[in-house]
């Protein structure tokens, strides 16, 4: 349960958020910003064509210190910790002893420093620092950071504007990570976020983020975005939201996102449920995570069933909406893998209604990240 | 003459007759945010008053609008499954939903008047 609105949580930036008129909602325990007066579908557009700032502090920031704290991450995730080179973050999937996922997340080798930097969900931080310190004790010490606060900066202006409050970021290339002054206040700053453009994610300290918002706001390219056209932007990026797209009823194999799994770890198989995650990998999986576009106006949305064109039913919607740059519904779903291939003509059950979609591949709008 | 009275669901009617045209209020509207997609019925459909007759969908969630008083679909709106933002733009003019005819003028009676609805959206 979110809470009533007193036990809500708020981010150092609620009073900002509230000045700039911002509609409030319960979200993560947190009261976080829905959208703006500027309204839903013009922040989103707005983002991708200039620059859009999000307050994502309600996400969870760590450092994970010790002997070696990348081969000890690696006992949860598949992921490639230890090749993970100087300056770069990369993307991993938290995994339960079953191999189902417990959270996606990003970790980083900040340059010259042992310690690794963590950023998991707000939704499930509570839960993902307990799992890990437990199933790291002996090997790594966890440090969760509330105090500090988390920007995305997302848009293909965003380079342009944040070199000015902080010169020479905009060297940066997508995934590479370094610490930064930003606007005078120490940062980390990463070339990456949830949007599908190019862009950077800044984390600050609380007391230092005001500062950095009003900074970045002042900038006409700039207007601040909320949780909706979030939500909008990364389905359209065909990007996962845990609770929804992953949960612990699934496995990477599943969930389309083997890539994720590092090289030398498919080999070794040496994460949680290794031999039978890459078993399932080998052999496939009774269903798979897909996009699918309805072919007529009408939205989809979570818990949508899917059927074949003969009525049974196949799979469901696990998201589903708008998609403002495409100016058309969008969908991403869990389908019978007989049904997962590009194309694939399905039915989605719609006010009891079949309208007709097809699964397409993702991202449905071209990501734009900075790669040099 | 016409006179237009209102739901605590935030839909308006506007009753001509015993011919009644329907829309959200500007408030519904607002509060919706963008609205992206609008389903209206076909005409001959009989609806009752109370029954699901029309879907709203903002970008985020999708909202049903229900006929405020019974009668039969005359015409739904067409305009706004190309241009659901008329919607936003002009919610008690060109944004209407669909017109019912054999409307009972008792049921048109006991809805709000406009200054009652005014009175319930500042008691929200």
């Amino acid at each position: 349960m979110t809470g009533s609105e007193e036990t809500l949580r708020k981010t150092p930036l609620y009073e900002l958020h509230l000045e700039l008129g911002a509609k409030m909602v319960p979200f993560a325990g947190y009261a976080m910003p829905v959208q703006y007066p500027t309204g839903v579908l013009k922040e989103h557009l707005h983002t991708r064509e200039k620059a859009g700032l999000f307050d994502v502090s309600h996400m969870g920031q760590a450092f994970l210190s010790g002997g070696d704290p990348a081969k000890a991450l690696e006992r949860v995730t598949p992921a490639d910790v230890q090749g993970l080179k100087e300056g770069m973050q990369r993307y991993g999937l938290l995994l339960n002893d079953r191999g189902t996922i417990i959270d996606d997340f990003m970790f980083t080798h900040l340059a010259g420093e042992k310690d690794l930097y963590l950023v998991v969900n707000g939704a499930t931080k509570e839960g993902d620092f307990a799992y890990m310190a437990d199933k790291l004790k002996g090997h790594a010490t966890l440090a969760p950071k509330p105090d500090r606060a988390l920007l995305a900066l997302q848009g293909p202006a965003a380079g342009k504007v944040l070199e000015k409050l902080s010169p020479g970021i905009d060297t940066l290339t997508f995934m590479r990570v370094r610490r930064a002054t930003v606007a005078g206040c120490p940062a980390i700053v990463s070339r990456s976020g949830y949007t599908g453009e190019d862009g950077f994610e800044i984390s600050l300290e609380g007391k230092d983020v005001e500062k950095v918002a009003r900074a970045l706001l002042a900038d006409p390219d700039v207007l601040p975005i909320g949780l909706a056209a979030r939500d909008s932007l990364r389905l359209e990026a065909g990007l996962c939201l845990y609770g929804h797209d992953i949960d612990e009823s699934v496995d990477p194999a599943e969930a389309n996102l083997v890539w994720s799994i590092g090289k030398r770890r498919k080999m070794d198989k040496d994460f949680p449920a290794g031999e039978k995650i890459m078993d399932r990998v080998l052999n496939g999986t009774a269903k798979k995570r897909v996009g699918i576009l309805p072919v007529g106006k009408a939205p989809a949305r979570e818990g949508t069933e899917i059927t074949d064109k003969s009525g049974k039913v196949i799979g469901k919607i696990t998201s589903g909406g708008f998609g403002p740059s495409l100016n058309a519904p969008v969908a991403m779903g869990y389908v019978e893998t007989a049904f997962a291939a590009d194309g694939t003509e399905v039915d989605l059950m719609v006010r009891g209604k079949p309208n007709p979609a097809r699964v397409a591949p993702m991202p449905f709008v071209p990501n734009r990240y900075k790669r040099k | 003459m016409s006179e237009v009275r209102y739901t605590d669901q935030h839909e308006w009617v506007n009753l001509d007759g015993d011919t009644a045209t329907v829309g959200i209020t500007k408030h519904a509207a607002e509060q919706l945010g963008d609205v992206v997609f609008v389903e209206v019925p076909e005409a001959g459909r009989k609806v009752g008053a109370g029954g699901e007759a029309a879907v709203v969908e903002s970008v985020k969630a999708a909202s049903d609008v229900y006929a405020p008083v019974g009668g039969e679909v005359v015409e739904g709106n067409k305009a706004l499954a190309d241009e659901p933002a008329k919607v936003n733009a002009d919610p008690e003019g060109e944004g209407w939903f669909f017109k019912l005819k054999g409307v009972s003028k008792d049921e048109f009676a006991k809805l709000m008047t406009k200054a009652q609805y005014d009175e319930f959206v500042k008691g929200l």
